[in-house]
């Protein structure tokens, strides 16, 4: 930012040009937020009588929490299944040597680029062919395994940046293997482990293109609204992205909390959100 | 710490009982031969340096000691135990990393208790042990800070109060001071030393640093390529080097190719007598050994003179290192008391029987 001062004293259209794309990327979000409270609805400008209305109405509709429940249930599982394959697999290539191992390394990160659609259409192929009833878990298992990668780089990462030496140090001082793992391992990618949980967590609670296919009879979130929204723009949905919005924020700003706390350099996912919150 | 034995003395290796035994340890990465064939023995209570140019090897060794590499062939015994056939966290071995190796995520206090907790011993001798080796390591003042906020020097008392609290039978230490700066590292050194002599158990120290391995061990293992080029004290390696490469690496030296027939022994224009076998022969002289001419005329009975033009002047504090370069091309290194202005053509002596025959240092690959 400092260096936009510098640059705003040479010449004002660079200001404005800033100012242009970050209305671009923030109006958006700041009108969604303020007709959620327009008393008006969706139309009309400028928004008026301010009331809280659409969120009392949001609060009585049992289908939207249904749908939250869902996704929180979803992306937690999601989770769970990416980091529990993901750490293995970064812990192998970090440091087993086996045959085709550069093979491995590219199949078990293809996800992370691999369309949506396709992920999700081979799924649901998959599914079809082998009888299994499309549900909230087939909707776990897609974004399981399509999050692995995710899970994967951001704790090989952290592996990368562990000095072997600690580990050699425990075994050295009388810890077994399992208790070098679980003393110094474990808590020196706790950073790695809580960037990728938190990445896996919000890449689930709002992805579409995989759930869209594999979607049984309950909803998550993003296909509720998505659901809704055939029936035109309500305020009730600019109520419920202002609720989700604050809390992403609440919880960036908490894991950024949690980061500083914290010592040891920055993974992937903390230097990303580190320049979201600090701004530079 | 307390109730460790005290030996009192950093003893010769040769009185005390053998601690660690390697027979004949060979390892390979891949077609690269990193040890070949090194048998060599710890005594108990001994300081032993392994030193060597990086890629001799020397890291490797301490590695196959303390557990984290497997040697291709050969045994290691310790106090009569085969010690290569357990992992490294059953060997009554511990190490002082390169780098420290401290766990960051932990302080000063509960690196140095680590190695009590994960052997389960109860928590109130734990905390008197820690308070004891802190106190050894003058570390008491900084036992709740984390590792990244205290100085090289400090986590390399942190590193060595870690190690020590476990009462090891021996002791590794991995270029240990490498990352000191020079004042430092000569206060370490003397420290290290004595610390040893207190705790009274073994320490084999590896270095790149002929100095520091002379002025602290008992015993040097020159290592060369992966074999052993030599085996003795400080004192015998620099006056008695076996080979050429030792007597290089170990101080300065002059390295004479010389030629013997009948007792007489020619390099180049100079020849004197000595009792050598016939045939080339190579000799080590050491710079001190050779002295500016004190006065024209015929030399001393038994002195060898030649005369030479300057050709480099190092001044290294209390004494100077000359380069001189003789008429028929010989050069050769003077060391001489740091005072004269040294100017032209000079004219110098030697005892022939300061010049050591050494043998050609085998060629490796």
């Amino acid at each position: 930012m400092s260096g936009a001062n510098v640059a705003n004293r040479r010449s004002p259209w660079l200001l404005m040009h800033a100012l242009a794309v970050f209305a671009f990327l923030y109006l958006p979000i700041a009108i969604l937020i303020i007709y959620s409270f327009n008393g008006a609805g969706v139309g009309g400008f400028p928004p008026r009588d301010l009331t809280l209305d659409w969120y009392r109405r949001l609060f009585a509709d049992s289908a939207i929490w249904e749908s939250v429940g869902n996704s929180l249930m979803v992306a937690g599982c999601a989770v769970a299944i990416a980091l529990g394959l993901g750490i293995p697999a970064a812990l192998a290539l970090d440091r087993a040597q086996f045959p085709g191992k550069a093979l491995f390394r590219r199949v078990v990160l293809l996800p992370l680029i691999l369309p949506g659609i396709i992920t999700g259409l081979s799924l649901l192929m998959l599914f079809n062919e082998s009888r299994i009833k499309l549900s909230l878990l087939t909707i776990i298992l897609g974004h399981g395994t399509a999050l692995i990668s995710v899970a994967t780089t951001e704790v090989f990462a952290g592996l990368q940046k562990l000095e072997r030496a600690q580990e050699e140090a425990s075994l050295d001082l009388g810890a077994n293997y399992w208790q070098t793992f679980l003393r110094i391992t474990l808590p020196n990618l706790k950073l790695s482990i809580i960037g990728a949980a938190l990445l896996i967590f919000t890449l689930s609670m709002d992805e579409i293109a995989v759930s869209f296919f594999l979607i049984g009879r309950n909803n998550t979130l993003p296909l509720e609204i998505w659901g809704r929204l055939r029936r035109g723009i309500t305020p009730e949905i600019n109520a419920i992205s202002t609720i989700i919005f604050v809390f992403s924020l609440a919880a960036i700003v908490l894991w950024y909390r949690l980061r500083r706390s914290a010592e040891g350099p920055p993974e992937i996912a903390a230097e990303l959100i580190e320049t979201v919150v600090q701004g530079d | 710490m307390a109730t460790l034995q005290h030996s009192g003395s950093g003893i010769a290796a040769s009185a005390a009982a053998t601690l660690l035994d390697m027979r004949q340890i060979a390892k390979s990465f891949g077609k690269n031969r990193v040890l070949r064939d090194i048998s060599l023995q710890v005594a108990e209570g001994e300081f032993l340096t392994i030193l060597g140019e990086s890629g001799s090897g020397k890291t490797t060794l301490l590695r196959i000691i303390a557990g984290f590499e497997t040697a291709n062939s050969g045994e290691l015994w310790m106090s009569g135990e085969r010690l290569d056939r357990l992992p490294p966290y059953k060997r009554r071995v511990n190490t002082v990393f390169q780098h420290y190796a401290l766990f960051p995520h932990l302080t000063v206090e509960e690196n140095v208790a680590y190695g009590l907790r994960v052997s389960r011993q109860v928590e109130t001798t734990i905390s008197s042990q820690v308070e004891q080796a802190l106190a050894r390591v003058k570390m008491t003042a900084y036992a709740k800070a984390k590792p990244s906020k205290i100085s090289g020097g400090q986590q390399q008392r942190v590193a060595l109060a870690r190690a020590l609290v476990k009462r090891p039978q021996l002791l590794l230490l991995d270029e240990p001071l490498s990352a000191l700066d020079a004042n430092l590292r000569r206060q370490m050194q003397v420290e290290l030393k004595s610390l040893q002599r207190e705790v009274g158990i073994s320490f084999v120290f590896v270095t790149h640093d002929q100095e520091e391995a002379m002025v602290m061990s008992d015993r040097i293992a020159l290592l060369r390529m992966g074999e052993l080029e030599q085996v003795a004290t400080p004192r015998e390696i620099y006056r008695h080097p076996a080979t050429a490469y030792t007597a290089q690496f170990i101080g300065h030296t002059n390295l004479l190719r010389v030629q013997v027939s009948n007792r007489i022994v020619r390099c180049n224009s100079l020849s004197w007598t000595g009792d050598l076998p016939d045939g080339p022969a190579l000799l080590s002289l050491r710079p001190e050994n050779i002295r500016v001419a004190s006065s024209p005329g015929p030399p001393a009975l038994n002195r060898v003179r030649f005369r030479g033009r300057l050709r480099h002047q190092a001044f290294q504090g209390a004494t100077e290192l000359l380069q001189i370069e003789c008429s028929d091309g010989l050069i050769f290194f003077v060391r001489t008391s740091a005072r004269a202005d040294w100017q032209g053509e000079l004219e110098f002596e030697f005892d022939p029987g300061d010049g050591l025959p050494v043998r050609e240092s085998a060629e490796r690959t």
